[in-house]
């Protein structure tokens, strides 16, 4: 069974699952550090990109919609089915809408949920972040759906081929996995810059430091948390269109489970540290898709669960070190 | 006989030294105060006494026996006490209930005990409140022991925690900033307080900015400045001590001293 | 006793008020005569059930408000412990009499609370030292180890997704609920009374209760219980005053989870029959829903809780299931999704406009009303940061 080509290709899966969980964990990483608080809703949100992608996707392109009063969408779906030009339009506009539509609910949801409770104990947060959790499951359950969607127009054939495959010296690679990874890194790249480079992610460093100062220093606060709300949900949002296309369905449950791994894939870094959160990602995704593809597929969330309470008893502060460490 | 005995303490924050190479020791019976400007290490200083934090460098024994890596539930057991700066009371317990959770590591009921509200089980809560009780008393609290901490005044609320660290028996009681915010009237009946909580056997160690109620009480003084021992000895020499005067900063200082002096009489 | 002079000061025992004496006999006859007359009453029998059904879950929200409510620690994967008392009284009492009741459910009640105490220990020892929100993530981590172990059949013990017991094929009401049934029973001009098991178990359910309430209420006088809210009001100067928090933390814990032990036992001969859909996740939020809405440290408070939130869906789904309200399936299963999306609504607005619960407990509420705690948190943090960072791996 272990032959070199098989583990080289669970490695692939397991970059593939780690750019995932690095997209998703650097919202729990962002909020984290500049709140304390863990935003347990953010997994809701990675699950809203899955729908809301579906969503773009069908208008744009499923001829099967563009029907009764959606007719007017014939023409604009004809372009964007066309191969090349079109296709490239489809999928960034795809990505676009879906990160800034929930990166707008992330902002709703830190405005009404979160914003009230700043003074409050840290476990009042914590609680409405439950909440916050639950009703955005139940709410896509009652009035979407309660059963899997498929990740497919209308016909069944998808939007993005995820079955195509090409080898490299006996390993099979999806070009999926490749599309995936790629954007990912350029992604992570891209805020990586963003935040050591621009004024306003120097703002979000420092008032991760040290909020009263950065305050006090002139930053504004509110702006800075708004904004770190509505980064770290776009990206789950692109993760959730990918965790979509690469998996070929969603469901209004989705994002518990790679919501709590990517949590830990957040706290392998060192939370609050946004390097830390991409190492962390990829690093538990390798781990994950190993543990499954040689100990037991059954028990890949239990070895996921079990690595996080490992790190948090022995590592509490990641192998980064967490970025609330330096105020003291 | 020295109770506590600190050598060559060093304590680092990353790069920031805290508490630097501090040799310290204090008798029974004394009364020892630990002055120095504000960002001293006074505070990191109690704090590496009573199991926060554990020194980078050096030792601190107490009664002999070493405290690095003491918990600081276990040094409360070992018999150091202590106040804070920032006063931490339980505020929404009442004030009896704040000082029996000082009897804590006194007790032992366990929650056997106290399910079956076994004859031991009362005999030691009938204990506990006695003991807290007379703690009150000795600060002058007795009167308020229904009302809760939150709703005491500032004065009270400082005696209060100074009842709490007297209940859980130590030998050696530390008071961090015991007169802050205390007008004149309050801080001299503190002092009277200080002296007895001495009389009755045990040793104290006070951080303190109220130069009068340090030079009126204390045996010994240790100036610290920026983490390092910068000078120790009688009250009345440290009024001279000329690096003292100048870690005061200047002119300002001479004068509060020259009046802490002056009070001394009066 | 020859005490000194005590003033009125000590415990606050006083006389009880001939009023407050009066409601409290109400109450304790309305529990009984209640559940009697909805038995015989004629097609009221499931409202009996459905106070069981309650009564199970109000016993799982006091276990976790001693964890929560008390100790202040938030345990977002309490129901592994439940499931660990289900399990292990299910396989305890096969083991012992073959079958899943009779008088095997009075004896499984010790196992249980043993075995979910000592998963509570083993869980604590390694985790409490964690920050909350960290512990949290751990305790949720916990809950989803022990279900999917159970629905893989880890062991071979639990049968997986199918569940237990396995190959029993007479199903023995529990002891004395056979003998009761035959003898005591009477016609009523509303229908004829039987002693079911239904109205045995709802006996047994307070019972177990009253126990737990009394055991909490003298816990919480006690050492153990003002060490609780001293480390709860501020962990450093409970620390100073010679609390070993880790240890109050443990009995927190292990207590705690000894009452979900318990009421699985409970849970499972109720049912007679137990699988891993009964301990999700989704479960765990039910009972800190229970707890947060209503009250932290409040008795009444989460009995009141455990009463709306499981009472009334079970409530509703009752009078669809008896034909008493008539709805379409959609509706009826509208309704299940309903009752989420309006308990996570709830816990949002609780939170910010009375996050001390319906009926709170008066010192739980003004602690959660400071004026500004977050200075003082976010000191206590750093010095608890510092305090453990360098633990040596001997104090683990």
């Amino acid at each position: 069974m272990f032959t070199f080509s098989y583990l080289l290709e669970q490695m692939i899966n397991g970059i593939t699952l780690g750019g995932l969980y690095a997209l998703v964990a650097l919202g729990y990483t962002l909020v984290y550090g500049i709140l304390l608080i863990i935003n347990f809703a953010h997994s809701e949100l990675f699950m809203a990109g899955g729908y809301v992608g579906l969503a773009v996707l069908k208008l744009l392109s499923d001829p099967a919609i563009a029907k009764g009063p959606l007719a007017f969408l014939v023409p604009v779906q004809s372009f964007f089915n066309t191969a090349g030009i079109g296709f490239v339009c489809l999928i960034v506009l795809t990505f676009l809408i879906s990160a800034i539509l929930v990166g707008l609910l992330g902002m709703a949801i830190e405005r009404f949920a979160y914003r009230p409770l700043r003074h409050a104990p840290r476990l009042a947060p914590l609680i409405s972040a439950i909440g916050v959790s639950i009703f955005l499951q139940n709410a896509v359950l009652l009035w979407v759906d309660s059963k899997q969607l498929p990740y497919t127009r209308v016909d069944g054939s998808s939007f993005v081929p995820s079955s195509t495959a090409f080898t490299v010296g006996g390993v099979k690679v999806y070009t999926m996995q490749v599309f995936i990874i790629v954007t990912t890194l350029v992604l992570l790249l891209f805020l990586d810059t963003f935040v050591s480079k621009t004024r306003i992610g120097k703002a979000m460093r420092a008032t991760s430091q040290d909020r009263e100062a950065a305050g006090l220093m002139g930053i504004n606060i509110n702006s800075v948390i708004t904004l770190a709300f509505f980064i770290g949900p776009a990206l789950g949002a692109v993760a959730g269109v990918f965790n979509g296309m690469y998996y070929g369905s969603v469901k209004f449950n989705m994002g518990f489970i790679p919501g709590i791994k990517s949590f830990t894939a957040a706290v392998i870094g060192g939370i609050g540290n946004l390097r830390g959160a991409m190492l962390g990602g990829f690093l538990l995704g390798i781990v994950e898709s190993l543990a499954s593809g040689f100990i037991s597929n059954a028990y890949r969330d239990v070895i996921a669960f079990i690595v996080l309470i490992l790190v948090l008893i022995f590592r509490p502060g990641g192998l980064l070190g967490e970025a609330v460490a330096e105020k003291v | 006989m020295s109770v506590i005995q600190a050598s060559k303490v060093t304590m680092m924050f990353g790069g920031l030294r805290a508490v630097s190479n501090v040799d310290l020791h204090i008798d029974e019976g004394e009364i020892v105060a630990l002055i120095g400007p504000n960002g001293a290490g006074k505070t990191t200083f109690f704090n590496l006494m009573t199991g926060i934090y554990r020194p980078t460098e050096g030792s601190v024994t107490f009664d002999g026996v070493e405290l690095g890596g003491k918990k600081p539930h276990e040094v409360c057991k070992m018999g150091i006490a202590r106040t804070f700066q920032n006063i931490r009371l339980f505020a929404n317990m009442t004030t009896l209930e704040n000082v029996m959770v000082g009897r804590h590591s006194r007790s032992t009921a366990g929650p056997l005990g106290a399910v079956l509200r076994t004859a031991a089980f009362k005999r030691e809560e009938q204990h506990t409140v006695d003991e807290a009780l007379i703690r009150l008393r000795f600060v002058g609290l007795a009167g308020k022991a229904n009302e809760l901490a939150m709703n005491l005044p500032y004065g009270d609320q400082r005696r209060l925690e100074i009842a709490r660290a007297l209940a859980t028996e130590p030998k050696l009681i530390l008071l961090d900033e015991p007169a802050a915010g205390m007008n004149p009237h309050e801080s001299h009946e503190l002092t009277r307080l200080i002296g007895q909580i001495r009389d009755s056997g045990v040793t104290v160690l006070l951080i303190e900015h109220d130069m009068k109620v340090v030079m009126d009480i204390a045996d010994r003084i240790y100036v610290l400045d920026f983490g390092e021992l910068i000078a120790q000895g009688k009250p009345a020499e440290i009024q001279r001590d000329p690096k003292v005067i100048e870690a005061y900063l200047g002119k300002g200082a001479e004068a509060m001293m020259a009046q802490a002096a002056g009070g001394t009489d009066g | 006793m020859t005490t000194t002079k005590t003033p009125k000061v000590t415990t606050k025992r006083a006389a009880m008020p001939r009023k407050t004496l009066l409601l409290w006999v109400a109450l304790a006859l309305a529990l009984i005569i209640v559940p009697v007359v909805l038995q015989a009453a004629t097609g009221l029998g499931f409202f009996v059930r459905i106070l069981v059904v309650v009564g199970i879950w109000v016993l799982l929200a006091l276990g976790l408000n001693i964890v929560v409510g008390y100790a202040g620690l938030l345990d977002l994967g309490y129901i592994a412990f439940y499931a660990m008392g289900a399990y292990a009284g299910v396989l305890l009492g096969q083991l012992v009499s073959g079958t899943v009741g009779g008088a095997t459910y009075w004896l499984m009640l010790i196992p249980a609370a043993l075995v979910g105490a000592l998963t509570g220990l083993a869980l604590g020892f390694p985790v409490l030292k964690l920050r909350g929100d960290y512990l949290a993530i751990v305790t949720l981590g916990f809950g989803e180890i022990v279900r999917i172990c159970l629905n893989n059949d880890l062991f071979g013990l639990s049968n997986g997704a199918t569940g237990l017991p396995r190959g029993v094929e007479v199903m023995v009401p529990p002891w004395p609920s056979q003998w009761l049934m035959d003898n005591v029973r009477f016609p009523t001009p509303i229908g004829e009374f039987v002693f079911t098991t239904n109205l045995f178990w709802y006996f047994a359910v307070l019972m177990l209760i009253i126990g737990a309430i009394v055991m909490i209420r003298r816990l919480d006088n006690s050492r153990l219980g003002r060490a609780w809210v001293a480390m709860r009001e501020n962990e450093v100067a409970a620390a100073a005053c010679g609390v070993n928090i880790r240890t109050q933390k443990l009995w927190a814990f292990a207590l705690g989870a000894m009452s979900g032990g318990i009421a699985g036992v409970t849970f499972a001969y109720v049912q007679q029959f137990i699988s891993p859909e009964s301990f999700t996740f989704m479960e765990s939020v039910f009972v800190v829903c229970i707890v947060v809405l209503g009250g932290m440290g409040s008795i009444p408070g989460v009995i009141v809780g455990a009463l709306l939130i499981r009472g009334i869906p079970e409530l509703i789904q009752g009078l669809i299931v008896a034909g008493v309200v008539q709805v379409s399936g959609d509706a009826s299963s509208a309704i299940t999704g309903y009752r989420f999306l309006v308990f996570g609504l709830l816990m949002v607005i609780m939170m910010a406009v009375r996050p001390q619960g319906i009926i709170p407990s008066k010192r739980r509420a003004r602690e959660l009303h400071p004026d500004d705690q977050r200075a003082l948190n976010e000191e206590d943090m750093q010095l608890w940061d510092t305090t453990n960072r360098d633990i040596s791996p001997d104090d683990v």
